[in-house]
């Protein structure tokens, strides 16, 4: 992490330097460019090949769901450069712990603070705030209330959004990472949700002290419990899973644990598949493990990462790394489903066959694949196709394999 | 395996593959059959508030200087002036013999009736909603404003009304069938593959009816465009113009980019720079279409009246829309200025909307399709009141 926001910095310093005409100024800029592409390519080959060859699909559906619901999209090469670390150091390690430590880690992680421009925010009667031009931002503050914790119908209202902005003040980015500066946090307590945070001069333990009573507030239970089944089961969430998920939650203090295995455990995760649409990194990642090329593909360098997953990837309606807002990607199949989405996959996936499904048997491959869900239609379909790859590609077009 | 499992181009030959010339079997009966309007509306949803106070900058105001403190604002800023109260933002400049053709307009001090929580997401799907209540929350059928007017309009068919590019827009979604297509998306299938397919989605109709779409649409367009390409304004609004010089009536389509925390001065004009293009793309690709065309470009809420700490803006309320356009009646900033003093703000932060920016879209559509205005106030937009007539379109 050290090492990428040194980067950044020495882009910058170069660029200006390029300015100023200082010699050798343009061979670094170009250079450190250089590296950064490298580190950005290398995030994104890692990315995929955890997803396609980890055999803990759960764990992995986890930091996915939690990378998602915790939105950092890459939307400068600043913030992009810091995704990786953001994944491995903020997410990863926290989605078996509680929901307060994971939502204090990603807060206190440079890619979400870059990301909803927190450090760009300072207290107005801070020594720093006192400058010209610098000031509140109320970015993350909202978000983390309306998107991470209370959920847009929470009991939250503009002045809790303004007064949780101020309490944020203080957390700033520098040469070493994340740092609390009090010369930048707003002096004096806040009142947030009824209840006042901090005294005359700001402290990082009251960031976490109101981060942590957030974190249990039954608003936030509630709003992670429909979320969680949302993702996992179906876009149309059973109330009394959503319902039990919520009393755990509440029970345990958002032991993530526990949730998982009260969701686990109801019977609804029991039921049908086939309620959601893969998104398309769930669709690519489930081809290349059915075709059985994820570990060909995901070693591959950077730019074949990029030609053969992230590009027809944009086509089927996702950006990898650059959701278009922090609301992440969407949980609905309409979404996705659409004409251009949708010949986006049918286009790749006929590839996809055709170039590594010739030596399969598709019926095989079917049970393999689909165990017994596949539909009659399609099972006649795939034993019917000329040849083994356009039995293939039928598999991978088909709502089954579309759907989970 | 550089080439990989890239977007190579298929082979003609085999059964899955190759160009169809076949009829489709969607379209091409009822294409036959046109709308009897020969009007045209492109709707373009402007993803993550705009600010309208930057826009089409109230310099006259003697408060907004204060208020805006490190941004120049009117002629100073190099914006142009209107009609000696507003200035249109630098950005649009481009737009400026528009306005002096009487072909650009705005209203301002509009919004939907949505307060308060200032959610993005809820803000713009409630705009596309179209729905009432303030809480966001959205009409029971959860489907678009646009979609409920086709429902109203004589002779439609599923060509009539275009969404354009990869994001799924709820304005069009709904009971009436309409089209999507992004300006790079291709697929080529043979007839026979394209049977087998019909048969595979036979029983799911999500997958049935997109797929139906996209054979359609496969045939008639090329595609011949990348990614990043396609996701521009000008190939988004080139592509509705082409869609508008043909059966269809209504486009729509967004542009993100207005969501200026920070730096607005930076970064706003690259907003613009968007906006700006798709508007004289869809004059120049329409031709003499334009003549009978509106566009209406319309954003979720405002932002605030002061600057924040980050040289940009945070969510707000009232704000500003766009209307251009051959059928329009331009020349005109719309509206009553309710004022940026102390007591005149919403909530001491947004400027005070005066107007539903939802009356001047029900205006538009009775003016271009003839709807009646108790099925804009019931039906389209319900709980509306549309009020007197803005005269908005020639």
């Amino acid at each position: 992490m050290l090492a990428r926001i040194g980067l950044h910095q020495e882009m910058q310093k170069a660029k200006r330097d390029e300015r100023r005409n200082v010699s050798g100024a343009e061979a670094r800029y170009k250079a450190a460019q250089q590296e950064s592409r490298s580190w950005i390519g290398e995030d994104m080959r890692s990315y995929f090949a955890r997803a396609a060859i980890s055999d803990r699909g759960f764990k992995e559906r986890l930091v996915a769901f939690w990378a998602d619901h915790f939105t950092v999209s890459g939307k400068n090469q600043r913030v992009l450069l810091a995704l990786g670390d953001y994944l491995d150091e903020a997410i990863r390690p926290n989605v078996a712990t509680t929901f307060g430590e994971l939502l204090n880690a990603v807060v206190s992680h440079p890619a979400m603070l870059m990301y909803l421009d927190q450090v760009t925010s300072f207290g107005p009667n801070s020594a720093v705030g006192q400058r010209e031009d610098s000031g509140l931002n109320e970015n993350l503050a909202r978000e983390i209330l309306e998107l991470h914790t209370l959920g847009v119908d929470g009991s939250y209202t503009q002045d809790d959004v303004r007064q949780f902005a101020e309490l944020l003040t203080g957390l700033r980015v520098g040469e070493k990472g994340f740092y609390y500066d009090k010369r930048a946090a707003e002096p004096g307590a806040e009142t947030i949700l009824g209840t006042s945070y901090g005294g005359a001069i700001g402290k990082l333990s009251d960031v976490k002290g109101f981060l942590d009573d957030l974190a249990v507030h039954p608003d936030t239970a509630a709003h992670i419990a429909r979320k969680l089944v949302v993702h996992f089961i179906s876009e149309d969430p059973p109330q009394d899973m959503v319902e039990a998920i919520a009393s755990t939650y509440r029970n345990t203090r958002g032991d993530l644990m526990a949730i998982y295995k009260t969701m686990l455990e109801h019977p609804a995760s029991a039921g049908p598949m086939g309620a959601k649409a893969k998104l398309p990194t769930e669709y690519v990642v489930s081809t290349l493990r059915a075709l059985d090329i994820a570990e060909e593909i995901t070693t591959q360098n950077p730019r074949v990462i990029r030609n053969a997953l992230q590009i027809p990837m944009q086509a089927m309606g996702m950006d990898v790394f650059r959701p278009s807002g922090p609301d992440g990607w969407s949980e609905t199949a309409a979404d996705w489903i659409t004409p251009p989405a949708l010949a986006a996959r049918i286009e790749w996936a006929v590839e996809a066959a055709k170039e590594y499904g010739q030596g399969k048997d598709p019926r095989q491959l079917l049970t393999y694949v689909l165990g017994d869900g596949a539909s009659n239609e399609l099972q006649v379909a795939v034993a019917g196709a000329e040849s083994k790859w356009e039995g293939v590609a039928l598999l991978l077009v088909s709502p089954e394999f579309n759907r989970r | 395996m550089e080439n990989g499992i890239s977007r190579r181009k298929l082979i003609q030959n085999s059964l899955i593959l190759g160009c169809s010339a076949a009829a489709s079997p969607l379209i091409t009966p009822v294409t036959l059959a046109s709308t009897p309007f020969d009007t045209r509306l492109v709707v373009i949803v402007l993803r993550g508030a705009m600010d309208g106070l930057d826009v089409v900058q109230p310099y006259g105001d003697p408060e907004l200087k204060g208020l805006r403190k490190s941004t120049k604002v009117g002629e100073a800023a190099g914006a142009h002036d209107l009609d000696g109260f507003y200035a249109l933002h630098s950005g649009l400049g481009n737009l400026m013999p528009l306005w002096r053709a009487g072909e650009l307009g705005f209203a301002h001090a509009v919004s939907t009736p949505y307060r308060n929580k200032r959610s993005h997401f809820d803000g713009q799907d409630f705009l596309e909603n179209g729905g009432q209540s303030s809480d966001g929350s959205m009409t029971s059928a959860g489907d678009g404003w646009l979609n409920r007017m086709l429902t109203q309009m004589p002779g439609t068919n599923v060509t009539t009304a275009f969404s354009v590019g990869r994001q799924r827009l709820l304005m069009l979604e709904g009971e009436v069938e309409t089209s999507s297509w992004s300006p790079d998306s291709d697929m080529d299938l043979s007839p026979t593959a394209q049977a087998l397919l019909n048969q595979l989605y036979a029983k799911d109709p999500l997958f049935h009816d997109a797929a139906q779409v996209a054979i359609d649409l496969s045939e008639k367009m090329d595609g011949s465009m990348n990614v990043r390409q396609a996701a521009k304004a000008e190939a988004l609004a080139g592509f509705a113009a082409d869609r508008l010089t043909e059966d269809t009536r209504i486009a729509a389509f967004s542009i993100g980019g207005w969501d200026t925390h920070r730096n607005q001065n930076g970064t706003l004009p690259a907003a613009l720079a968007e906006l700006s293009s798709a508007i004289l793309t869809l004059k120049k690709r329409l031709g003499s279409h334009w003549d009978k065309t509106t566009v209406l470009a319309m954003t979720e809420f405002g932002r605030t009246v002061r600057k924040n700490g980050s040289g940009g803006t945070d969510h707000g309320t009232g704000g500003a829309m766009l209307m251009a356009g051959g059928a329009v009646k331009g020349g005109k900033v719309h509206g009553e200025w309710p004022g940026l003093g102390e007591l005149e703000l919403y909530q001491d932060r947004d400027l005070e909307p005066t107007a539903d920016v939802r009356s001047y879209a029900a205006w538009a559509l009775r003016d271009l399709f003839a709807v009646d205005r108790s099925a804009l106030e019931g039906l389209v937009f319900p709980g509306l009141d549309m009020g007197g007539d803005p005269r908005i379109i020639r």
